[in-house]
């Protein structure tokens, strides 16, 4: 393939380029009416305007020239720059536990794209060896490359072809699993993998960054050390997100996975239990129980892997004066299954009552959770929702949202007879649904209220 | 010093030629004599030329801006040490720049392994500082006050402001690098005898300040983090160091005259580049006074020439630089009981280590600085790099030999040394004794190859210490968070049609003023031009008054007393306002500002109580000048008629002050 010399450039400031013979990487002299400048003439980000030439001053820095201004450009050089992450072999041993890295297109080591403007991850075990030799201390790495998709990317086909690839992985003997992926939906991911691959005789762990590894504050490195912790010497053999527990650097979380959500758009402990505590904390020196009881590590390789999905799902989030159109649209295109994210203990409003009953009748399987995410859906309270559950709305009991939404979708691919799907909705696999809410399942407080203050004061978050 | 010692040794070494022990001191005094050191007010431009001194300039400087750069915090509250809402940690990893480099800088700052505590307050500090939210759209304020005076600097400005991530890995900012942004290059200032080129301009957000770092601990305060301020980068076009003061100062002046920026503690900020022939570029870092700036300039100069010395003498002693290696091996503390006061007794696993430093005798103690030895530059990487706190070593090279010959031949003999070897005896946790080690090692083979770069720590005194290893271009990397900010040709015309008056403009009218020269530096340092201005427009007073009221009186004042919080400069056109509609001799101006800057909230009619004047007619006062005389002549018999004069004044001066002028007053008085 040939390579694109000017690198995003187009329209008005690609013609420039053109006309003046100076490529991407090219040194140049420019003539301006601001004055002259001089600097390497660097590839521009696709959703930028065509109006602008980036260069790179040779104090490091880049400026763009604007095309209006330029009256001449001279080539006096070429210089192109190979970004490459220092590759070093991962060393084996034979006293550590092997550890597959399976990739989706996480950022834990990235590198910039000129394209996008944004980072691309990179990826060998020798390029995270470079980045994070810290790793060959925990376990023996290998990685696999599943995809390159970002998290808002991931579906029902990426679900499957991961819980099938950590079948074989499980198979061959790996001691440990750990997943790269986006933070985004990373929480979906631990879901379907939750149900997809069940009785696990070896830790899962899903683990991404909240700031890309390209940065200096990055919480990847430590996130993958925690991750391949869990993954190698951890007791916990279940499917679990590791993310940072504080905002600080000193321990992470390992979260069950259908309990779990993204809780903050940017912070680096986005990821919190819901409705129950965390399964563990875990630092370098080891993972160390939260939870009493969860699944251990075991020597067989028992697994079952159900790797199933009906994809005419979905989830809408009930708001006031919702019309009933909306439900009938979805019938109309064949949705097979609706998860109501209703309000308070579980409601939406009476005009919406007919299309439910209509869609019910249809076959379409209808489960109730609420937007408060914390506790459970309770239809008995108000007529409201008993009005609901005679029309055929079954509660989810404190299932969060994406989580009965994953579910159900795991469900009918199974199956289209409504009876088993509830009995599967409504059976846990793994604390989805969970008998009791302990009274520290629900932790938020509020700042400013002195005691909240001084505790933060105390506690390093 | 000691001289003496130095004048007597040539008779010692007549008579005990063969047992002559190493004297450091005198090999101090030797080395400094042998690169030619001398005091800053004996150097001339032939010495300066001869070492072949260069130097550059970045001076930094506060934006005055309601808010911080890319969020929107207050910009210029600050907290106290102990004050904070909530701590966190953070641990700095070294990453790639965009060209695929590992920075310098960051792979030395890895190696201490610093636990980074920021200590936040609600009220200054939000998600942003602490690298928790994406930032927020750059602050305009910010960027017309930076085109402003990157306008002033005849920079040219450029079509696209690109914001770059700078790597900091000290932790000065959580997020581990600085985002910054070019607005101007290439530009020109003019001093008094020439024209010193630019070579940026750009804004970029301040970083925290350390509350302290001691072992692998470092402590800052978020509230100045994020705050507005830009860059002048200079060229190395200064050739002694008073160019370089009076290249920072004529910066300093041009942003002061924008009047949009911060003045005060810390707020103008520069770091001074170094070098000397054949050396390398040093920055010293963060000067907020330019008067330090000569000294630190000339001492950091013969540093190098010094180093480059020593670089020479390894040179002939040693063939094999690259087999070149240390020799160390731990030791216990029994025989060595005089270390026990030097060593902190509440480390578990501490550990001591004596080292053999092949062919450094006389290095160890040759000159670097006045008062500091090549010795200092292991010590202060030893606490820089390996985070062992100062002391954290001794060498058999120090004026006072606390070990003590027999413990130094103890030592030699153990390792078998060569007597061209050095020693040294070094302690510290024993984790990070590996790095202790290797930094010894380490900074022992860079004096064969050159001068190090790095960043230095100043001192008041002139001197400098190690501070850490100097990052290139390296660093940078494109801010990925936040999308490029064309500056639009209108933009440019518009904040052109605005600018004040050019610094060279304001000289120019300050000469046509007749202003004393002395006055200047205050004057333009405080922007004071436009209010000398609008006194000498609306109250008719001489600017030459003005001039030494301000450069000299108030000068004066603010060395005296405390000012008051209220107190600005502007208050002092009300004065003048108020004597001059009182119709008071402007003499008593002075007296006034004394208090006014104090107790800035005070009327001026109870600053003149205070001062207990009294409105007394001209006349009345004259017309006690025949009696002072006479009395003059009763009481003493000199016949200076200078004396007299004064003591009739001294008696008429509190009356006359404000109601007449005292030099036409004197004028009256006849003997």
């Amino acid at each position: 393939m040939n390579e694109d010399i000017f690198q995003g450039y187009k329209g008005r400031a690609l013609e420039l380029l053109k006309k003046f013979n100076a490529r991407v990487w090219a040194q140049v002299k420019v003539d301006s009416t601001r004055g002259e400048f001089e600097g390497t003439i660097l590839p521009r980000a696709e959703n930028t305007d065509d109006r602008h030439i980036v260069i790179k001053f040779f104090t490091g820095y880049n400026i763009g020239l604007d095309i209006d201004t330029i009256t001449n450009m001279i080539e006096v050089g070429y210089k192109k720059a190979i970004y490459k992450i220092p590759e070093k072999e991962f060393p084996y041993s034979a006293d550590k536990p092997n550890v597959k890295l399976l990739g989706t297109g996480g950022t834990i080591a990235s590198r910039l794209d000129y394209r996008t403007g944004a980072v691309i991850p990179a990826f060998s075990p020798g390029e995270l060896y470079g980045a994070v030799p810290e790793l060959a201390d925990i376990c023996n790495l290998t990685t696999e490359k599943l995809f390159a998709v970002f998290s808002e990317n991931m579906g029902p086909e990426q679900y499957k072809k991961l819980a099938i690839a950590i079948g074989q992985e499980i198979e061959k003997g790996t001691q440990g699993i750990v997943i790269g992926h986006g933070t985004d939906t990373m929480h979906y991911t631990s879901s379907a993998l939750t149900f997809m691959v069940q009785n696990s005789p070896i830790p899962i762990v899903l683990v991404g960054s909240q700031r890309s590894s390209d940065r200096p504050s990055s919480d990847a490195a430590l996130n993958l050390m925690h991750a391949a912790t869990a993954a190698a010497h951890g007791d916990i053999a279940e499917v679990m997100i590791c993310m940072f527990g504080p905002t600080s650097d000193e321990y992470g979380f390992l979260h069950r996975g259908t309990r779990v959500r993204k809780m903050h758009s940017s912070y680096r402990s986005t990821f919190r239990t819901i409705g129950d505590m965390p399964l563990a904390t875990v630092t370098r020196k080891g993972v160390f129980p939260i939870q009493k009881e969860y699944n251990k590590r075991r020597n067989d390789k028992n697994v079952k892997v159900m790797p199933f999905f009906e994809e005419r799902i979905t989830m809408i989030y009930y708001y006031t004066n919702m019309n009933p159109d909306i439900i009938d649209m979805l019938v109309e295109h064949g949705y097979k299954g609706i998860i109501i994210i209703g309000t308070g203990l579980g409601h939406v409003n009476k005009p919406l009552y007919p299309a439910i009953e209509r869609a019910v009748k249809k076959g379409v399987a209808i489960y109730m959770t609420v937007q408060t995410l914390w506790g459970y859906v309770h239809m008995f309270v108000y007529d409201t929702g008993r009005d609901l559950m005679a029309k055929g709305v079954i509660p989810a009991e404190n299932m969060l949202p994406e989580t009965a939404y994953i579910k159900l979708g795991w469900a009918l691919g199974q199956t289209t007879d409504l009876e088993k799907v509830k009995e599967i909705m409504l059976t846990p696999i793994n604390s989805e649904i969970t008998a009791r809410e302990p009274y520290n399942g629900y932790l938020i407080y509020q700042g400013g209220v002195p005691e909240v203050e001084a505790f933060i004061r105390s506690f390093r978050k | 010093m000691c001289w003496k010692k130095l004048i007597l040794r040539p008779l010692k070494i007549y008579q005990y030629p063969m047992k002559e022990r190493f004297d450091p001191e005198r090999n101090y005094a030797e080395t400094r004599k042998a690169i030619g050191y001398l005091p800053r007010n004996q150097a001339t431009q032939a010495d300066y030329d001869r070492i072949g001194f260069m130097s550059g300039l970045e001076v930094h400087q506060q934006l005055k801006t309601k808010e911080k750069l890319f969020c929107r915090c207050p910009a210029g509250l600050f907290q106290k040490a102990d004050e904070y809402d909530a701590e966190l940690i953070r641990h700095m990893r070294p990453t790639l720049s965009e060209l695929g480099e590992y920075d310098g800088t960051a792979l030395m700052e890895f190696k201490t392994r610093k636990e980074i505590i920021y200590r936040i307050k609600n009220e200054t500090a939000c998600t942003y500082d602490v690298d928790d939210t994406p930032p927020f759209a750059l602050n305009r304020e910010a960027l017309n006050i930076s085109l402003e005076i990157a306008l002033m600097s005849r920079l040219k400005i450029v079509g696209e402001v690109h914001i770059t991530r700078k790597q900091y890995l000290d932790g000065s900012i959580p997020t581990g690098f600085q985002r910054t942004a070019i607005i101007g290059v290439e530009g020109e200032i003019w001093l008094r005898k020439k024209r010193v080129r630019l070579i940026q301009l750009s804004v970029e957000e301040d970083s925290c300040r350390e509350v302290s770092d001691i072992g692998h601990v470092r402590i800052y305060r978020t509230d100045r983090l994020g705050m507005p301020l830009i860059e002048t980068v200079t060229y190395p076009d200064f050739v002694n160091p008073d160019e370089v003061r009076e290249g920072a100062d004529y910066i300093r002046f041009i942003n002061r005259s924008s009047g949009k920026v911060r003045t005060g503690i810390g707020s103008t900020r520069a770091d001074v580049n170094v070098s000397c022939r054949g050396g390398t570029r040093v920055e010293i870092k963060g000067v907020s006074h330019t008067s330090w700036m000569p000294e630190l300039v000339h001492n950091e100069s013969f540093r190098q020439w010094a180093l480059l010395h020593i670089k020479e003498l390894l040179k002939e002693r040693v063939q094999d630089p690259k087999g070149w290696r240390i020799n160390f091996r731990e030791i216990s503390l029994s025989g060595y009981k005089f270390l026990s006061p030097l060593i902190p007794h509440d480390v578990p696993d501490f550990k001591v280590y004596i080292v053999n430093i092949p062919k450094f005798q006389g290095i160890l103690s040759h000159f670097t600085q006045p008062g500091k030895m090549f010795a200092d530059e292991l010590t202060d990487r030893l606490k820089v790099i390996a985070c062992i706190e100062k002391p954290n070593m001794l060498h058999s090279e120090m004026f006072e030999d606390l070990a003590g010959e027999t413990t130094w031949d103890k030592i030699r003999k153990g390792f078998k040394s060569d007597e061209k070897d050095a020693q040294l005896i070094i302690w510290g946790p024993s984790a990070d004794i590996p790095t202790a080690l290797e930094v010894i090692e380490e900074r022992c083979k860079i004096a064969f190859e050159k001068v190090p770069n790095e960043t230095r720590k100043s001192f008041e005194n002139g001197t400098t210490i190690f501070e850490r290893v100097l990052p290139g271009a390296d660093r940078m990397y494109p801010d990925t968070d936040s999308a490029p900010i064309p500056i639009e040709e209108a933009t440019i015309q518009k904040v052109a049609g605005n600018l004040p008056p050019l610094i060279s403009g304001r000289m120019k009218q300050l000469i046509e003023w007749e202003v004393p020269q002395d006055t200047f530096t205050y004057i333009l340092k405080h922007n004071l031009v436009p209010l000398m201005e609008r006194i000498t427009n609306d109250l008719g007073i001489s600017p030459r008054y003005v001039s030494t009221l301000l450069g000299h009186s108030l000068k004066h004042i603010q060395g005296q007393v405390h000012r008051g919080n209220d107190f600005s400069f502007d208050l002092i056109y009300d004065l003048l306002k108020f004597v001059v509609s009182w119709e008071l001799d402007l003499g008593i101006a002075r007296k006034m500002l004394l208090q006014l800057y104090e107790y800035p909230k005070m009327d001026f009619e109870s600053i003149l109580v205070t001062l207990d004047f009294k409105v007394i007619p001209k006349e009345e006062i004259e017309g006690e000048i025949p009696f002072l005389v006479s009395k003059y002549k009763q009481i003493y018999t000199s016949s200076n008629e200078g004396a007299g004069k004064r003591w009739v004044m001294g008696n008429l001066h509190t009356s006359a002050l404000g109601n007449v002028s005292l030099k036409e007053l004197s004028e009256k008085v006849i003997f």
